[in-house]
């Protein structure tokens, strides 16, 4: 190992991890604000809403985040859409885990029994009412777990900006190869990044998949 | 109508070396898949065992092979092994062994599931009739998770070939490098290439995905 | 004579082509308890979902206070406020504390102040014996618990009339007494109630009129001493005798 060479090298994984964390967390966003309208579209019935949802999240579900990237990246500029590489990074994390996170509210929604619903019904809510007190607070909860995985998915997912020249971790581990032929320390320096990124997530995720578990509310 | 370089494709074999390209990809997920499928047995029986090193090794592998970004497991594979064994694999190579280590842990966390799933009894009452362990998996426990497990490892198949589109970064000829090959070779003559090749090879992942998908939904409904 | 709380007139109730109820009449009159009987099966329940508006119905009218709440949505929804009903099921909302439950509905749907919704919410909480639970999580209650709290989150909408579906039934028997007993006061208050319950000695104590269902129909309708004592039809009198050998047994 060569130190010297690492702790050179340090501030540019620095600022590629920053780079992935921030475009991650913008894309997961976009992801979950898109995820949570189409579950109540799905839920709801909505039609026609409905079936271009179901089409979208086949479409996302069924193709790879890179082939996303590139149509978006290099095919739409040709139709006069040019976006620039981080608004593509995060438009294509966000249209890939938009359909991710519909699934996991959705199936939010469904674990909430039927019973809820005609209790508030009963005390005078309407729908507006019944969705946003009754349903959606224990939606949310139960798909806690789901939304968790699929957030380090997204963030794992960010590893192919650098085929949109986006200087991220991936970018720069392979340009310092390239420039320095010092593979083991750029190996090393990619897999420990990675870990720091994802690690805390992942562990957050057993914890609360664990509490979930065992507890409920008012634990 | 606007010029989306859709042309390109009728112009000599352009289309068919597309189709070769992606024939690549999903190639490498098919035989990874082959060898995945009874190495993901082997692992998830280990994983159901009470040995504390064992439970430990496999975790540790099952969770580090998951946390990894794939495209991190391919550059350390890639890169990595020229370097410290002084190997020099092909991008193929170091894609298969990649896909394999992958498959196998995915596939034996699966396997580990479906196992537990079983009840104990099951186990409890082949061995009251004279079973020997491996009589057991093979006569009792392997048949009941196999309905199980059809299902999500075809979901497996069509995860690896979305995965397949990362081996363009390790330098392996498939369908987006062969995209951007004919979209510079016909740089002057249809500008507008990078479009229509582009949109084509997100068709035809979308195409063959959602097939599978569908064959393995299919199959969960029918067994379920 | 007293108001007329709620007139059903002439209700029917098929899911798909099997009828549930034909062609029911029922009137409820101010501070009346009418207790509802039947084998399972005859619609008793469905009778007070239909009540409540959880179930669509295929013809009649169902009148609260003299306003009809079949096919008008705005009426409707208020109406709802002025029937309260608990299920079976005792099903608080688990991701409330037993006074989040209680307040939701008036707070955020009646538009009450709160501070005036919480003080009610503790003095109903205290009448039920459970003033130490107003913080606790429905997980962390009995089921007779969760059922005391679900009447008095019925009870805080300041109903006209309340609609309990076979409450008791899903508890272990030695909570059954402890709401059968919130209701029996309730009954002293003077309250309108319709119950649907299998629990006999109960009906005959708290009910001012017994209603009879078999087949989808009323078939006998009286005073409850009257009913217990002396059934006028066959079927009454099969449906007790069955209930009196268990009994024995």
């Amino acid at each position: 190992m060569d130190f010297v060479y690492i702790e050179r090298v340090l501030p540019l994984y620095k600022r590629a991890a920053v780079l992935t964390v921030r475009l991650g967390i913008e894309g997961t966003l976009l992801a979950i604000v898109i995820g949570l309208f189409c579950a109540l579209i799905l839920y709801e019935k909505i039609p026609i809403l409905r079936q271009f949802v179901m089409f979208y999240i086949e479409l996302s579900r069924n193709t790879p985040l890179l082939v996303q990237l590139f149509f978006i990246y290099y095919g739409l500029p040709k139709t006069g859409i040019m976006l620039t590489p981080e608004i593509c990074g995060v438009a294509g994390l966000a249209f890939l885990g938009g359909s991710y996170m519909a699934e996991a509210f959705r199936s939010g929604l469904e674990s909430v029994e039927d019973i809820q619903r005609e209790c508030a019904y009963s005390l005078g809510m309407n729908k507006v009412q019944i969705m946003r007190y009754v349903v959606l607070p224990q939606a949310v909860s139960t798909s806690i777990p789901a939304f968790l995985a699929n957030i380090i998915f997204l963030l794992k997912e960010t590893s192919v900006f650098s085929a949109i020249s986006l200087m991220d971790l991936m970018f720069t581990a392979k340009d310092l190869i390239g420039l320095y032929y010092k593979t083991s320390e750029s190996l090393v320096l990619l897999v420990v990044f990675y870990l720091m990124i994802l690690l805390p997530v992942s562990i957050i995720g057993t914890v609360v998949e664990r509490r979930m578990q065992y507890a409920g509310f008012g634990a | 109508m606007p010029d989306l370089g859709l042309e390109v494709l009728q112009k000599g074999s352009n289309f068919i070396r597309l189709i070769e390209g992606f024939w690549v990809a999903v190639e490498i997920s098919l035989f990874s898949i082959a060898i995945s499928i009874p190495l993901g047995v082997f692992l998830g029986i280990l994983m159901t065992r009470k040995n504390k090193l064992i439970r430990f090794l496999t975790k540790f592998y099952l969770d580090f092979i998951r946390i990894m970004p794939q495209l991190v497991l391919l550059f350390l594979v890639f890169f990595g092994t020229t370097r410290s064994m002084g190997w020099n694999l092909s991008g193929e190579m170091a894609a298969v062994i990649v896909f394999v280590l992958w498959g196998t842990a995915e596939m034996g966390d699966l396997v580990r599931s479906a196992l537990l799933s079983i009840p104990r009894h099951q186990y409890e009452s082949s061995v009251a009739l004279g079973f020997s362990r491996i009589q057991t998996y093979f006569y009792i426990i392997l048949p009941q998770t196999l309905r199980r497990l059809i299902p999500v490892s075809i979901n497996l198949i069509t995860r690896m070939i979305k995965t397949t589109s990362l081996i363009l970064m390790i330098g392996v000829v498939e369908v987006l490098k062969v995209g951007q090959q004919i979209i510079e070779a016909n740089r002057m003559t249809s500008p507008n290439a990078a479009f229509g090749i582009f949109f084509v090879i997100f068709i035809l992942y979308f195409v063959i995905c959602w097939s599978v998908s569908m064959i393995a939904r299919y199959l969960e409904r029918k067994w379920s | 004579m007293a108001d007329t709380v709620l007139e059903i007139k002439n209700l029917v109730k098929k899911f798909n082509e099997h009828i549930i109820i034909n062609g029911l009449n029922l009137k409820v009159q101010e501070g009346e308890v009418i207790v509802i009987l039947g084998p399972s099966g005859c619609g008793k329940s469905t009778l007070l979902r239909c009540i409540n508006g959880l179930e669509e119905i295929q013809s009649g009218s169902i009148k609260v206070q003299g306003r009809e709440t079949v096919g008008n949505k705005k009426n409707a929804v208020l109406l709802r406020q002025k029937i309260g009903m608990v299920f079976q099921s005792y099903d608080l909302f688990p991701h409330l504390s037993v006074l989040g439950n209680i307040m939701l509905s008036p707070v955020k749907v009646q538009k009450r102040k709160k501070d005036e919704v919480k003080k009610e919410a503790l003095e109903l909480l205290e009448k039920v014996g459970l003033s130490d639970k107003a913080d606790s999580y429905p997980r962390q209650l009995s089921g007779g618990q969760k059922q005391r709290v679900a009447i008095v989150r019925a009870l805080i909408l300041h109903p006209e009339i309340l609609l309990f579906d076979e409450v008791t039934a899903a508890l272990d028997p030695e909570m059954v007494r402890e709401v059968l007993d919130v209701i029996l006061g309730l009954a002293k208050q003077r309250r309108t109630m319709l119950i649907v319950t299998h629990e006999m000695q109960f009906a005959k104590a708290v009910a001012d009129r017994i209603v009879f269902m078999d087949e989808s129909k009323i078939i006998e309708e009286g005073g409850a001493k009257e009913f217990f004592e002396h059934p006028r039809t066959e079927r009454a009198k099969k449906f007790l005798n069955v209930f009196t050998f268990e009994d024995i047994r």
